[in-house]
């Protein structure tokens, strides 16, 4: 059975009924990463003065994935308009390029979370706080690269100190009271942080399969049809952009802010 | 006619989509700029850093999704979901000010 309006427009709507679908699709994505970045200003502002994390993240790295997405929506609209001029050879090229710029920005993202799942937060018997990456441990002794501080919230804001020293922190399993990774749990802003950011890494790796099928096994449509295939280039483009929208809301709000 | 069903020129493409790449370049570098002003309160940052964004948000929105010439449905589609996303923005807002008498808040 031949699914109707594929290529040509719906007399009603004025779309082929695949473009209305993803802006449909992509309106309750909107709703849903609404719904968390609220949860994100409630928890932001409630916050008590001074214990909302400032510099926890890399900006460096931040800017360095936004500057790869926004490189990676520009090769989806080149492959895009590749179709419409049918030129087979660069769209390969252009969604290639689209799958290795979201690849490495995976890849990044990946680093990011490895560094947050090594950095402990420990909690000495004697009322004083250790912090940094771990370095070895064992049954009697943590190591750590990071630093001593008397009041837990001078680990919060980092932006605001200048010069931290860091060395290698030897400790005692004995003296320590709590030891806590950088995880999801370790506070409100970790947690809003992980969800967020894994939410959309998972939207990227979805995009990335739909991108990848249509640049691995799309020949055989593209030859039969590449008005259709072209449409399907296009949608799954929108919902690459809209990734890409989401990410430029996501770096100022956690990066920055 | 929506922008996708004109004739493509590739070339033309590839100009437009420097002058994008661009403009986010410079989005992105003065929001990071803005973070680091010394003497601005917290507020004025993030109104200014979310003012930056939103203009960033617009040129990949208009130009990339082609959003500046879509069809009236597509518009009729978004004008309901800024006026959910709105309200949703709205009731947090206002929850913020609903906290149970007693409640410690900061």
């Amino acid at each position: 059975m031949e699914i109707p309006y594929t290529i040509e427009t719906r007399p009603d709507t004025g779309v082929y009924n695949a473009k209305l679908g993803i802006w449909l699709f992509l309106a309750s994505e909107l709703m849903l990463f609404g719904a968390l970045f609220s949860a994100y200003i409630l928890l932001r502002v409630g916050a008590a003065p001074g214990l909302w994390p400032h510099g926890w993240l890399d900006v460096r790295l931040g800017a360095f994935n936004t500057i790869l997405l926004a490189l990676s929506a520009i090769t989806t609209l080149l492959a895009w308009a590749a179709c419409k001029v049918r030129e087979w050879g660069k769209f390969k090229f252009f969604h290639g390029c689209t799958l290795l710029l979201a690849l490495t920005f995976l890849g990044v993202k990946s680093y990011e979370y490895h560094d947050k799942l090594v950095h402990y937060e420990i909690q000495l018997q004697d009322g004083t706080f250790a912090d940094g990456h771990l370095v070895e441990q064992n049954a009697t002794q943590v190591v750590l690269h990071g630093r001593y501080v008397s009041d837990e919230r001078d680990l919060y804001d980092l932006r605001a100190q200048k010069d931290i020293q860091l060395r290698e922190l030897t400790i005692d399993r004995a003296s320590i009271k709590k030891m806590e990774n950088y995880a999801p749990k370790h506070n409100t802003f970790t947690a809003i942080y992980f969800t967020l950011t894994g939410l959309h890494a998972l939207h990227i790796l979805g995009g990335m399969c739909v991108i990848f099928y249509l640049w691995a096994f799309g020949e055989r449509l593209w030859r039969r049809d590449p008005e259709h295939f072209t449409n399907r280039v296009e949608v799954s483009g929108l919902f690459w952009h809209f990734v890409d929208l989401v990410w430029i809301f996501l770096f100022p709000v956690l990066y920055l802010t | 006619m929506s922008e996708s069903e004109h004739p493509v020129d590739l070339n033309r493409y590839l100009r437009r989509c420097a002058l994008v790449f661009v403009a986010i370049l410079c989005a992105t570098g003065l929001m990071i700029f803005t973070s680091y002003l010394p003497h601005t309160g917290w507020p004025a940052k993030v109104a200014m850093i979310l003012a930056v964004a939103a203009v960033n948000a617009f040129v990949v929105a208009g130009f990339l999704m082609h959003l500046l010439a879509e069809k009236k449905t597509i518009y009729l589609i978004l004008g309901f979901t800024v006026f959910f996303f709105a309200g949703l923005m709205a009731l947090t807002l206002w929850a913020m000010a609903g906290f149970p008498p007693g409640t410690a808040t900061h």
